[in-house]
C-alpha cells in the first residue's frame, strides 16, 4: 500500500509546515509524526516515516533517529485501543501496580503486548502529570483518573466498539487554526 | 591572548582556544585523554566526559573556581586561568567512573578486536580505570551489521562518540546511519539495513575510538602490532592521497589516514585510496611511519618479539595492581 | 486564606472562555503594556519583583531576560516551557486546561517586553487535550485582536503557536526543548552559548516556564514592588504547588510563599493531613528530583523552628539536612511506604528518560535501576548499597544537563537518610511487607 495523507490531512501538514521560519521545516517533523501515526493505524512504519521524511525534505535517517527518541512513537503496530497506564512515584503510592496488575488480568496480556483480536495494547509508561489524580491511564489522548479496579473495568467495556487510534488527528484542531 | 596554567604549566593561547587544545599545545603529559572529540570535526566532544577537568581559578578577571568539573574539550580558556588535570584528585576521581560507565556494557572482547591494540578504550582503561569490574549484570549486546561492502558494525562496543555520524554530516553526501532511540537503548545504526554507498565513508572506520566499525577488508587479517605502518601517497583525484599502507611481509593488509599523535587523522581519505589500492605499484612510498601516540604499534618491537611458543607459562605474572586497588 | 494571583478566578464558572476571562480584568496587562510602557520599563518591573523561574531552578526571571541579546536584523524568540514532566508536578497542566488565557496574556506581555515577534508555546506530548484548549484560547486572542498585526493599533506584530511534543522528560531542559522544537533529539546543547545568545535556530531566545510567564501579568499590571511584598524576601510572590501522595487532598495549590510546611500538609485549606490517619513518613518537596527528607526534618529546620515553603527554608541544612522547592511537586508519603521501592520507580524513571548523550548519565542511570531491581528481588548485599552511592556520585556534576544530577540526588538522599531500610531489605528481603498501596488508599 502506498503511503499518503488523504486530502485533509495533507492540508493540515502544510499548514503546519508554514509556521516556521524559511528553512526551518524540520521543525515540523513531530507534528507531522503525530498527525501520521494518527493516520496511519496508531504506528510509523518505515514507509510512512519516509514519506514524513519527503515532506518536509530531509532524509529518511533523520525521521527515524526522531521518532525512536520520542516514547510516544510506536515503531511497531499496537492495538486499536493503547491503553498507557503511569506508574511513576506518586501514581505507585496510590496503587498503580495493582492497577496494573488488574489489566493484565483482564485482558490477558503483559506490559508490551497486545491482545490477539488486536483491539488493546498495554504500556506502561512514565509520570503523565496526573499525580494529584492518581493513579491513571491514557487511553488515545484521553485521561482517565482516580482509577479503581471498576473505573477501569467501565472504561474498558466501553472501548471495545471503538477505534481509538485516530483520537488525537480529532482532537486537533490544528485544521481550522 | 590569554594565558593559562595547566597542571601548574603555563602557555599563552589566543583566545578561543579551549582548555584541551591549549593542553595539548603544552604537551601529552597534561593533555587529557579524549574519546569523542576530535579537532577535525566540526561540534564534536562534550558526550564521553574523559576530558572534564578543574577550573581551580577561573580568570584573571573572576578568579572564582568554577562549581564543577567542565568538558576541557568544550570550554574556552580564560586569562589567568588555571586548571587542574592530572593533578587534580577530583579529576582523578571523576575519570575513574567514566572509565567504569564506558566499560559497563563494554564486550571486553579485545582479544577477537580488530581495533586492539590501537584503541582508545584499552589506552584510557589502562590509564584511569581499575582493573576489577564492579558489575554483574548482562552487558547490552546487539547484532553485527554491515553498512555496506566494506564497513562493518559491530554496536556493541561502541561508546556512543557520534564521530562517525559527524563525518558522514561533514564530509559525504546524504547520510544513512545515525543515532536511534535514546538513553542506554542508543545504538549507531543505519534507517532500516541500508548500504552507505559514499566515496568518504571509510574514513568512519579512521575515527572510531573503538572496534565499533572496523574495515572488513582487513577484517581477522593480523594484529595490529604484527602489522608494519609505511607513509606512502598517491595522485588522487578524490583525496589528497596521503595514507599510510600496513603491511605484512610484502602485501598492504590495509589503508588508512595518517595519524597525527593524537590519534587524529591528519587528513581524511577516500575509498578508493583506502579499500582498492592495495598494491606496493599504487603507491610512492615515503618511508616508515613514525607513530607517535604510545601504543604497541609505537614500540615497532614486532622483529624482536618473543615468539609464543618461547614463553613459559609459570612464568607469566598477572598485571600488578595499582596502587589502592584490591586483588 | 493567602493571596491568589494565578488561581485568583479558578472558581467563576466560564473561566476558560474569552469573554469571562476578559470580564474579570484579562488582558489589561497587555493594553497597559503597549500602550503606556516601554520595554525597558516592563523588564525593569519584572527585575523589581523578585519573580524567580517556576520550573525548578528558581533563576530570577528579571535577570534573564535583560541577558536577551539583541543583534539588529536578528529575530528573537519566546518559548513558554510547558513540557511539565517532573513527577509530582502537574500545576501548569491545571493553570492551561483552567485558565488558558492567563498563559496567552502573559505570552502576549512578555514577548512585547522582549520584542519578540514569534512565540511559541513547547507542551508535552501527553497533553495532547491542551493543546486543544491553548489553540482555542488563542483563536479567540487573534479574534480580539491580541494577537497577529499591528496589536492594539501599535504597529505592533506577534504571532503565537502551540507546538507539541512527544514523550521525552529530558525536553524539560531548555537546550533540549529547542533541540526538539527544530524538529530534532531532544538532545541537551553544551553549553554556552545559552539560549539567550543563541537559542531557537541561532537566535536569541527566552525560555520561560507556564507559571513564571502566568505571573507577569500581575507584576504589569500592579507593579513589581507590589509583587515582590507577597511572600518572604527573595522567596517573592505565589507558587502553585502540587500536592500528591497520601494526602487527604491531593491538588494543586497556590500558597503565598511564608506559610509553614506543618500547616501545608495538616491544615484543611491544603493537604488536609495523611489519609487513613496513618503518620507522615517522609516528603519529597519540589518533584522527584529533590532530595527526600523524613517527616522530622522536613517540618522542622535543624534550629528546631518550623520549615517555611520557600526557596529559602527547605533548602536550609544544605543537602545533609535540606532539600529544594524545585517545581513544587510536593509528594507525600506515609508510614507504610518503603523507601526503597519508592526510589526504584524514581531511578527506573531517570533511566527510561535519560537521553543516552553522555556517558555517566547513560550507563549511571541505567545501572543504579538494576541494583535497585535486584535489591528489591530479594538479591542485595550491603556492598550494592554502597555502589549505588559511588554511582551517583560519579553522575553528579559530570553530565552535560542536569538531569544527572536530579537522578543522583534522590539516591544519594534516600540512602542518606534510610540507610537501614536498605539495610533491611538486603539482610533480610522475606521480612520486608510488601504493601499494596491501592488496598491501602481504597480500605
Amino acid at each position: 500500500m502506498e503511503v499518503k495523507f488523504n486530502e485533509e490531512a495533507l492540508a493540515v501538514a502544510h499548514k503546519i509546515i508554514a509556521r516556521y521560519p524559511e528553512g526551518k521545516q524540520k521543525s515540523a517533523l513531530i507534528p507531522l509524526l503525530h498527525l501520521a501515526q494518527a493516520e496511519f493505524n496508531g504506528w510509523l512504519s518505515p514507509e510512512t516515516m519516509a514519506y514524513v521524511g519527503s515532506l518536509l525534505k530531509i532524509q529518511a535517517v533523520e525521521v527515524y533517529e526522531v521518532a525512536s527518541f520520542y516514547s510516544m512513537f510506536n515503531l511497531k503496530p499496537v492495538g486499536k485501543c493503547l491503553i498507557e497506564v503511569c506508574r511513576t512515584s506518586s501514581c505507585w503510592l496510590r496503587g498503580a501496580n495493582e492497577i496494573i496488575e488488574h489489566i493484565e488480568k483482564k485482558l490477558g496480556i503483559k506490559d508490551g503486548e497486545t491482545t490477539q483480536d488486536g483491539m488493546f495494547s498495554l504500556k506502561t509508561v512514565e509520570c503523565l502529570g496526573s499525580c494529584g489524580t492518581a493513579p491513571m491511564m491514557m487511553i488515545g489522548a484521553q485521561f482517565h483518573e482516580n482509577l479503581t479496579y471498576e473505573k477501569v473495568d467501565t472504561i474498558l467495556d466501553s472501548c471495545k466498539s471503538e477505534d481509538k487510534r485516530k483520537t488525537y488527528f480529532d482532537e486537533v484542531t490544528v485544521k481550522d487554526y | 591572548m590569554a594565558k593559562v596554567t595547566i597542571d601548574g604549566r603555563t602557555i599563552e593561547v589566543p583566545d578561543g582556544t579551549t582548555i584541551l587544545q591549549a593542553a595539548r599545545m603544552i604537551g601529552p603529559e597534561v593533555a587529557p585523554p579524549t574519546m569523542c572529540y576530535y579537532s577535525k570535526l566540526k561540534t564534536s566532544g562534550g558526550y564521553c566526559r574523559t576530558c572534564l577537568v578543574e577550573v581551580t581559578k577561573g580568570s584573571e578577571k573572576d578568579p572564582r573556581p568554577m562549581p564543577k568539573l567542565v568538558a576541557s574539550c568544550r570550554t574556552t580558556v580564560m586569562d589567568g586561568m588555571e586548571v587542574g588535570n592530572n593533578t587534580s584528585p577530583k579529576v582523578t576521581e571523576a575519570r575513574k567512573g567514566v572509565v567504569e560507565f564506558l566499560l559497563l556494557n563494554h564486550p571486553l572482547d579485545c582479544p577477537i578486536c580488530d581495533q586492539a591494540g590501537e584503541c582508545h578504550l584499552q589506552d584510557l582503561s589502562y590509564e584511569h580505570g581499575s582493573s576489577k569490574t564492579r558489575t554483574d549484570f548482562e552487558r547490552r549486546t546487539y547484532d553485527k551489521i554491515d553498512i555496506g561492502e566494506k564497513i562493518q558494525l559491530h554496536m556493541t562496543r561502541c561508546v556512543l562518540c557520534y564521530r562517525c555520524v559527524k563525518v558522514a554530516n561533514q564530509i559525504t553526501d546524504g547520510r544513512v546511519h545515525g543515532v536511534m532511540n535514546r538513553g542506554d537503548h542508543s545504538e549507531i545504526s543505519t534507517y532500516v539495513e541500508q548500504a552507505i554507498d559514499n566515496d568518504f565513508s571509510g574514513n568512519m572506520i579512521d575515527v572510531c575510538p573503538v572496534g565499533a566499525l572496523t574495515d572488513k577488508t582487513f577484517r581477522f587479517k593480523s594484529r595490529v602490532w604484527f602489522t608494519k605502518p609505511v607513509t606512502a601517497h598517491r595522485n588522487c583525484e578524490k583525496c589528497s592521497g596521503k595514507v599510510n599502507l600496513w603491511y605484512k611481509g610484502e602485501e598492504v593488509l590495509r589503508v588508512t589516514g595518517r595519524k597525527d599523535q593524537w590519534g587524529e587523522v591528519e587528513e581524511f581519505i577516500c575509498n578508493t585510496c583506502r579499500f582498492d589500492k592495495k598494491q606496493t605499484s599504487d603507491w610512492t612510498i615515503e618511508g616508515p611511519t613514525v607513530v607517535n601516540r604510545h601504543s604497541v604499534i609505537s614500540a615497532n618491537h614486532y622483529e624482536v618479539l618473543a615468539k609464543p611458543n618461547e614463553f613459559k607459562l609459570n612464568e607469566v605474572k598477572p598485571l600488578p595492581l595499582k596502587e589502592g586497588e584490591k586483588s | 486564606m493567602g493571596k491568589k494571583i494565578l488561581l485568583e478566578h479558578d472558581h467563576v464558572p466560564g473561566i476558560q472562555g474569552y469573554e469571562v476571562y476578559r470580564n474579570c480584568g484579562g488582558y489589561a496587562s497587555v493594553e497597559k503594556a503597549i500602550k503606556t510602557m516601554s520595554a525597558e520599563a516592563m523588564v525593569e518591573e519584572v527585575k523589581k519583583s523578585g519573580l524567580r523561574g517556576r520550573g525548578g531552578a528558581g533563576f530570577p526571571t528579571g535577570m534573564k531576560w535583560s541577558f536577551l541579546a539583541k543583534p539588529e536584523g536578528v529575530p528573537r524568540y519566546l518559548v513558554c516551557n510547558a513540557d511539565e514532566s517532573e513527577p509530582g508536578t502537574f500545576k501548569d497542566r491545571y493553570l492551561m486546561s483552567r485558565i488558558p488565557h492567563i498563559l496567552v496574556e502573559g505570552m502576549i506581555t512578555s514577548s512585547f517586553a522582549l520584542g519578540v515577534n514569534t512565540a511559541f508555546i513547547y507542551i508535552r506530548g501527553e497533553y495532547f487535550y491542551i493543546v486543544r484548549i491553548l489553540e482555542n484560547a488563542i483563536k479567540e486572542a487573534y479574534a480580539n485582536g491580541w494577537l497577529g498585526k499591528n496589536i492594539l493599533g501599535s504597529g505592533y506584530d506577534l504571532d503565537l503557536y502551540v507546538q507539541v511534543g512527544a514523550g521525552a522528560y529530558i525536553c524539560g531542559e531548555e537546550t533540549a526543548l529547542l533541540e526538539s522544537l527544530e524538529g530534532k533529539r531532544g538532545n541537551p546543547r553544551i553549553k554556552p552559548p545559552f539560549p539567550a545568545i543563541a537559542g531557537l535556530y541561532g537566535c536569541p531566545t527566552v525560555v520561560n516556564n507556564v507559571e513564571t510567564i502566568a505571573s507577569v501579568p500581575y507584576i504589569i499590571n500592579n507593579g513589581g514592588d507590589d509583587y515582590a511584598k507577597i511572600g518572604i524576601g527573595r522567596s517573592a510572590g505565589t507558587k502553585l504547588i502540587s500536592a500528591s501522595g497520601h494526602i487527604n487532598k491531593p491538588g494543586v495549590y497556590e500558597i503565598e510563599m511564608g506559610i509553614t510546611v506543618e500547616d501545608f500538609i495538616y491544615s484543611e485549606e491544603y493537604c488536609g493531613g495523611i489519609k487513613n490517619g496513618k503518620k507522615l513518613k517522609a516528603v519529597v518537596a519540589g518533584g522527584s528530583s529533590v532530595p527526600v527528607l523524613p517527616a522530622d526534618k522536613i517540618i522542622n529546620l535543624p534550629s528546631g523552628e518550623k520549615r517555611l515553603m520557600t526557596y529559602e527554608s527547605l533548602s536550609e541544612g544544605g543537602f545533609a539536612g535540606g532539600t529544594m522547592l524545585g517545581s513544587g511537586g510536593f509528594i507525600v508519603m506515609d508510614e507504610t511506604t518503603s523507601i526503597v521501592e519508592n526510589l526504584f520507580t524514581f531511578a527506573r524513571f531517570y533511566h527510561h528518560e535519560s537521553c543516552g548523550q553522555c556517558s555517566p548519565c547513560r550507563e549511571g542511570t541505567s545501572w543504579m535501576e538494576k541494583i535497585l531491581h535486584k535489591i528489591m528481588d530479594g538479591h542485595g548485599t550491603l556492598a550494592d548499597i554502597d555502589l549505588l552511592w559511588e554511582i551517583q556520585s560519579k553522575i553528579e556534576g559530570n553530565t552535560i544537563c542536569p538531569l544527572g544530577d536530579a537522578a543522583a540526588w534522590p539516591v544519594a538522599s534516600a540512602i542518606r537518610h534510610f540507610r537501614h531500610e536498605f539495610e533491611a531489605y538486603v539482610t533480610n528481603p522475606n521480612a520486608v511487607n510488601k504493601v499494596r498501596h491501592y488496598e491501602n488508599m481504597n480500605a
